[in-house]
């Protein structure tokens, strides 16, 4: 009962309800766009505001083994998923190695906006959470795109993997502005956050749903215009590898002692699909592969099924184990 | 008032390919370039538009260059290696222009 109360607050909040007006307005072809510009001055905002809660909280905590034990598990996930994606990529659709390669990339990589939406519902329930959780994301958005490479080149498809590869995956505008505003918040604690408070945390919210309008409006066009690109199967892997992923954060998350708000987010993570650092690096060394289906497959499905049924559950499932 | 025979190439590329792209034609010896951005556009793939966007995924961009005669076939050549295997256009046209030393760096070293 709890868990329907739950899921109907956060299809009724600004954030959900916004991504839905952007959707609706993208399917109905009304003309209302955010300009690319913007797009990202929303995006870059949103990291910074992140990063440095994240860093300030764990200025807050201080250092534990916790902290590191969170990272290597996040680092070892992330790895691993692609594997588990691209098993079920072959089981439940008839994509080619190559386009199942990076879908799999796409699957152990993280979405950081939907994280950035389960520290809002955390909030809005009061629920406290690890500040460490920013960094541990941060942590996630890379070694999937090699595993995913490497998936692809021992299947004969793909480029080697190069230096310059490598320093376009490990240093992304995501990562390095996630852990340079983790660091800030860390060093200056929450004497600096109060310096900046009213730029940081006030107008957080309604930044991120105009943000959220426009993830709508890419969503909607994307679904509009690759009709047919995506198969039943993908349909359903879009929606069950977020369950499955989600499962395996939940159960790593307990076994880590995180606390239930950690949990949730660590499943979140765990659940959800990238679609800002991986698309650009499959473009670069996966170029054969369709960047319709794991754009559509990763924004068009299951982001807006973690937004609006993924959250819910994913937060009741972490206090039922969390308590 | 005189004019000279050039070649302007165009490349249009997908975004995150910018940097080897422009690395590439250093080293081949181009002259100098010029990067614009593309805002939307139709293909293979159907339409598309930059409106929105937060990844490079999806972005392309396009590279303008003018050169000499001489040196348009090993330029075309570089470019064609980094856009060969991904969406891209490259191509060639016929131009004037008024001050030819300004697109032959060699004419410039000697």
């Amino acid at each position: 009962m709890e868990f329907f109360a739950l899921a109907g607050q956060n299809l009724l909040s600004p954030i959900v309800l916004s991504f839905v007006l952007g959707f609706a307005a993208a399917l109905a072809r009304s003309d209302l766009t955010i300009p690319e510009a913007v797009a990202k001055g929303l995006s870059i905002y949103l990291l910074f505001a992140i990063g440095i809660k994240g860093g300030v909280g764990v200025a807050e905590s201080g250092l534990s083994p916790l902290v590191i034990s969170s990272l290597v598990a996040g680092f070892v996930l992330s790895a691993a998923f692609p594997f588990l994606a691209f098993a079920l990529l072959r089981v439940l659709s008839r994509l080619s190695v190559t386009d199942a390669a990076a879908v799999a990339g796409h699957y152990g990589s993280i979405s950081i906006v939907t994280f950035v939406a389960m520290t809002s519902v955390l909030d809005g329930q009061g629920v406290p959470f690890e500040g460490h959780m920013v960094a541990v994301a941060a942590v996630m958005e890379a070694p999937a795109i090699l595993s995913a490479l490497f998936i692809a080149s021992t299947r004969g498809a793909g480029r080697k993997i190069s230096g310059e590869l490598l320093h376009e995956v490990m240093l992304n505008s995501s990562i390095v502005l996630l852990v340079g505003s983790f660091i800030i918040g860390w060093v200056t604690g929450p004497a600096g956050l109060e310096r900046i408070e009213a730029f940081v945390v006030s107008p957080f919210q309604g930044v991120l749903c105009l943000f959220l309008l426009d993830m709508g409006l890419l969503a909607g066009r994307g679904i509009r215009e690759s009709r047919g690109t995506l198969s039943g199967g993908l349909v359903i892997f879009g929606c069950v590898m977020p369950l499955v992923g989600g499962a395996i954060g939940l159960g790593t998350g307990w076994l880590l002692g995180l606390s239930t708000g950690g949990i949730a987010l660590l499943t979140t993570l765990c659940a959800s699909a990238s679609y800002i650092a991986v698309p650009a690096a499959m473009r670069v060394a996966l170029p054969e592969a369709n960047p319709s289906v794991y754009l559509t497959l990763s924004l068009g499905i299951t982001f807006p099924f973690n937004l609006t049924a993924g959250l819910a559950i994913y937060f009741a499932l972490a206090r039922m184990i969390g308590g | 008032m005189r004019t000279h025979a050039a070649k302007r190439i165009e490349i249009i590329i997908e975004a995150p390919l910018l940097r080897r792209l422009t690395r590439l034609l250093d080293e081949a010896g181009a002259p100098g370039y010029t990067v614009l951005p593309v805002l939307a556009g139709s293909g293979v793939s159907g339409p598309w538009t930059r409106d929105g966007q937060v990844s490079a995924a999806g972005g392309m961009c396009t590279v303008i260059m003018v050169t000499t005669p001489e040196k348009a076939e090993a330029l075309m050549q570089a470019a064609f290696e980094i856009v060969e295997p991904h969406i891209g256009i490259v191509s060639m046209t016929d131009c004037e222009v008024l001050r030819p030393e300004l697109f032959d760096r060699s004419a410039g070293e000697s």
